[in-house]
């Protein structure tokens, strides 16, 4: 429980390579800023009072989805990490599912579903002759589809952190005579604020930048606006000033995840480091838990991929092949590994930095590297299309650089899930190590890593699901003809056709499955008392 | 039991990391593999590179005809238009890419507007009529589309169906419109429309179907869908989608009504080309642009299975069934003054809360 001191001066062979991370997530910001210099004076002007209303809208439209995502995830994180729900391995992989659908895609399906004159109006008219549905445009659709595309970032991190927390303090509390729900909420819940902050701001800063579902739901938000301006061509300098409205809206929201966070400092105080807690059993309630952890599931997983399904099955008798795109989805599954494998690498010195070298240029650098996430995908591609094709030279519009954008983009998420993780390990371990004569990137490797491996692979595999379904970088950025699968999707819903999206769309999940399951579904087997 | 745990971690992450470590391998070495396969071609003729804002399936077919032709090799990045365009601006003198096909003419004029197209020679220019071509003659245009009122054809004959954009704003259509207000083809439509009756009789209209409650879709595609299920029964899109639709969907029950005459909803849109001005292979990217409107390109576009827009050059004529391009009046707005209204266009969509 003890905080950790500020100790020593931190090594130079972790402050460059944090330094050098920090830079390269801060190239959209400088884009921006460079940009906004140039801009005319009129650009100024879209800040208005209709400009006010949409910053209000969007503000609320992320309160509400963190919202939403929390109440979802951290149960969800609770039921199969710490209980003896049944199938349990395989609700740990399927609930992570849901990531990699791409929003637009998931807004599309959920639309066809529940849309007007969608399949279930249809069912409904046929057997009771409903007319209408309630309204899915605006509020309603974009909560539901947003909260599907973001509910696994607080489930994944949450559940990392229950994997990775010292059960010994819920064991005192429980020898004490507290009871299931009063450990789960005096002591637990506590001690996750990290990773639901840390979820929560990846929720929130994704529901800042996403654009596919707030257009397709006509939601009126920041993002609607900055592409209207893009597209419009003669006059792009109103995108820029609404691109730094964005930043400070993120700024608004990492002040309260730290405030959210700050309340709680809990690392382990044992050496009990890989122990696993008890599972809760479930007794009477384990049915009806396997009932709320399958309508969930059919709501977030099931509903959007039978759509896919009945899209695909649609083509068959028109008598056209179904395509699969083999080799689109080895090129999205290398591209996104390599993006995962950079970026934890590459988070791991500044989340470091900040929680176990604590100064003020050092949180300041961590705290950084979030302020770019929240602008939408196009002007992240664009700023790197502008110092690519300047200082890239050979590299631009190659794979390098691909993967380069794939970590500026999605390195917050590698960070948020290992700071998560980090802010659980003791510092005196580390302590011990450097006291043993090992260098500081040694004692990173081989005792802080281990420690928080949980947090270490939740980031790799956020960021690899985030980098497989990103889609305006990897079309401006990645090498003529590699096709991904997030292109194939894009070119095939350019003309509606949903049968010939579906079946990317469904490879798409099926090639991010084995992955999951690898970094969280088997892990957590391994890991747990009731198979060791 | 602990200990088995915590070394069954490090082993998975070094697993991991020697897995990634081994793909990035693999990845660098197929990239320079990949290098090395564009160099040894660059050696035997020439590679053009282009950025193609229009889709894959639109144009691939044609293209691939080009290089068997021409034994020009050509390196395609398919985009957004307007991303491409922003691109194309971006990267400034350094782009490597020699020539931009671009969906509409509001993509080609902002980046001819930018300086980053180059003159076309006047022989390429002179094979489309003049309206449909920059003033400044740096791109040409390829291939048109017509504004038309789709209509669900379970629900509506043709003749029910109002002769003029004004007759829509009548009760009679309440919650049946469907239009595409963030696209470029449907603010390519308003700005003619201001051109031709004003902007206050333009805001009139906007503002009576506002009334009228419209319903607002992402793009052509999401209207026509739209129709096709009876979401609404009308909507204002480009002509050629509902023969995409038809491709994949035979049976959805939507069909096209042309607006022609004088009737501000008539209007002519064009998908284009120009030549990159910082280009190094302009004598080949000027072929290109000349195959694009050539008799077999132009057949292509025009009457493949799936495709109908209006041939612009090499006298093909248009899929049978469409009205002849000079029905419609709305070509006569010129396309190169469009583009200089958009930002005012959208300041008024802005107003009327179409965009907002």
């Amino acid at each position: 429980m003890s905080r950790p001191a500020a100790r020593g001066r931190a090594s130079l062979l972790l402050t460059a390579p944090a330094l050098l991370t920090a830079g390269a997530v801060l190239l959209p910001l400088a884009y921006l800023v460079v940009r906004s210099a140039t801009a005319g004076r009129d650009a100024w002007g879209v800040l208005d009072a209709a400009t006010g209303r949409l910053v209000l809208d969007t503000l609320l439209l992320v309160a509400i989805v963190v919202a939403v995502a929390a109440a979802v995830g951290v149960p969800l994180a609770w039921l199969v990490t710490r209980t003896d729900l049944p199938g349990r391995r395989v609700w740990a992989v399927a609930f992570a599912l849901p990531l990699v659908i791409p929003s637009y895609v998931a807004a599309l399906a959920l639309l066809g579903a529940l849309g007007p004159r969608g399949f279930l109006q249809e069912i409904l008219g046929r057997a009771f002759g409903v007319e209408r549905l309630p309204e899915i445009y605006g509020l309603p659709g974009s909560v539901l589809a947003l909260t599907l595309s973001t509910y696994p970032y607080v489930y994944l991190l949450v559940a990392a952190a229950l994997r990775d927390l010292d059960p010994a303090l819920e064991e005192a509390a429980r020898g004490l005579g507290r009871g299931g729900w009063h450990v789960f909420r005096s002591v637990t819940l506590p001690a996750l604020r990290p990773s639901i902050a840390a979820g929560g701001l990846l929720v929130g800063l994704y529901v800042l930048s996403d654009f596919g579902v707030v257009s397709l739901m006509q939601y009126p938000a920041l993002t609607r606006a900055i592409y209207l301006s893009y597209n419009a061509l003669f006059d792009r300098d109103p995108a820029v000033v609404l691109g730094l409205v964005l930043v400070a809206l993120t700024a608004l929201v990492l002040v309260a995840e730290s405030r959210f966070r700050r309340s709680a400092r809990y690392h382990r105080t044992t050496a009990s480091s890989a122990r696993r807690a008890a599972r809760v059993e479930l007794g009477r309630w384990r049915w009806p838990a396997v009932g709320a952890c399958s309508a969930l599931l059919a709501v977030f997983l099931l509903l959007p991929v039978s759509v896919l399904v009945y899209w695909t099955w649609q083509a068959v008798p028109l008598g056209r092949p179904i395509d699969v795109a083999w080799r689109a989805a080895f090129n999205s599954a290398l591209a996104a590994a390599l993006a995962a494998a950079v970026a934890v690498a590459a988070a791991l010195p500044v989340v470091y930095l900040a929680h176990h070298r604590p100064a003020w240029w050092t949180r300041l650098l961590e705290r950084a590297c979030f302020t770019a996430n929240a602008l939408p995908g196009i002007v992240v591609a664009l700023s790197l299309v502008f110092f690519g094709a300047r200082y890239g030279g050979v590299a631009y519009q190659t794979l390098a650089l691909l993967v380069f954008a794939y970590v500026v983009r999605f390195l917050p998420q590698a960070l948020a899930a290992s700071g998560a993780a980090l802010q659980t390990v003791n510092p005196r371990y580390e302590e011990a190590a450097r006291g043993l004569g090992r260098g500081p990137l040694t004692t990173l490797a081989l005792v802080t890593a281990p420690l928080v491996r949980s947090g270490l692979l939740a980031g790799a595999a956020l960021v690899f699901l985030s980098a497989l379904k990103e889609l305006p970088a990897t079309l401006l950025l990645r090498p003529i003809g590699f096709d991904t699968l997030a292109t194939e999707i894009w070119q095939a819903t350019a003309f509606a056709d949903f049968s010939a999206a579906a079946p990317s769309a469904l490879l798409l999940i099926a090639v991010s499955a084995p992955y999951v399951y690898l970094l969280v579904g088997r892990h957590g087997r391994l890991g747990g008392p009731s198979a060791g | 039991m602990n200990e088995t745990t915590t070394r069954f971690g490090s082993r998975a992450l070094a697993l991991v990391a020697a897995a990634a470590l081994a793909i990035l391998a693999a990845g660098a070495t197929a990239q320079a593999a990949s290098q090395v396969g564009t160099g040894g071609v660059a050696a035997h003729g020439t590679t053009l590179t282009v950025y193609s804002g229009r889709d894959e399936r639109f144009v691939k077919p044609i293209l691939d005809q080009f290089t068997q032709r021409t034994g020009i090799r050509l390196q395609v990045r398919y985009g957004d238009s307007a991303a491409l365009a922003a691109t194309l601006i971006e990267e400034g003198s350094r782009s490597p890419a020699d020539v931009f096909i671009a969906q509409d003419a509001g993509a080609l004029g902002a980046v001819a507007g930018r300086g980053r197209l180059a003159v076309l020679p006047q022989r390429t220019l002179q094979r489309v009529a003049p309206r449909f071509r920059a003033p400044g003659k740096r791109w040409v245009g390829v291939s048109g589309r017509a504004r038309v009122v789709a209509y669900n054809t379970e629900s509506l004959r043709a003749v029910e169906l109002p002769s003029s954009i004004w007759g829509y704003t009548h009760p009679r259509w309440k919650g049946k419109i469907g239009l595409p207000p963030t696209n470029a083809s449907f603010q390519a439509f308003v700005s003619a429309m201001r051109m031709r009756v004003g902007n206050d009789r333009t805001r009139d209209w906007l503002l009576a179907l506002k009334a009228n409650d419209v319903k607002f879709f992402p793009n052509n595609s999401g209207v026509l869908q739209a129709i096709a299920r009876r979401e609404v029964e009308v909507g204002f899109v480009n002509h050629y989608y509902l023969y995409q639709l038809k491709e994949s969907t035979p049976s959805a029950p939507v069909a096209n009504h042309f607006l022609t005459g004088p009737d501000p909803g008539a209007l002519i849109n064009v998908a284009g080309a120009g030549v990159v001005s910082s280009s190094k292979r302009k004598a080949a990217s000027v072929r290109l642009i000349d195959f694009l409107l050539g008799k077999d390109a132009q057949r292509f576009f025009s009457r493949s299975p799936g495709r109908a827009e209006y041939p612009l050059a090499a006298g093909v004529r248009p899929r049978t069934g469409l009205p002849a391009l000079s029905r419609i009046e709305g070509a006569r707005v010129n396309l190169g003054a469009l583009g200089v209204r958009l930002p005012s266009t959208l300041q008024l969509l802005n107003e009327v809360g179409y965009t907002r």
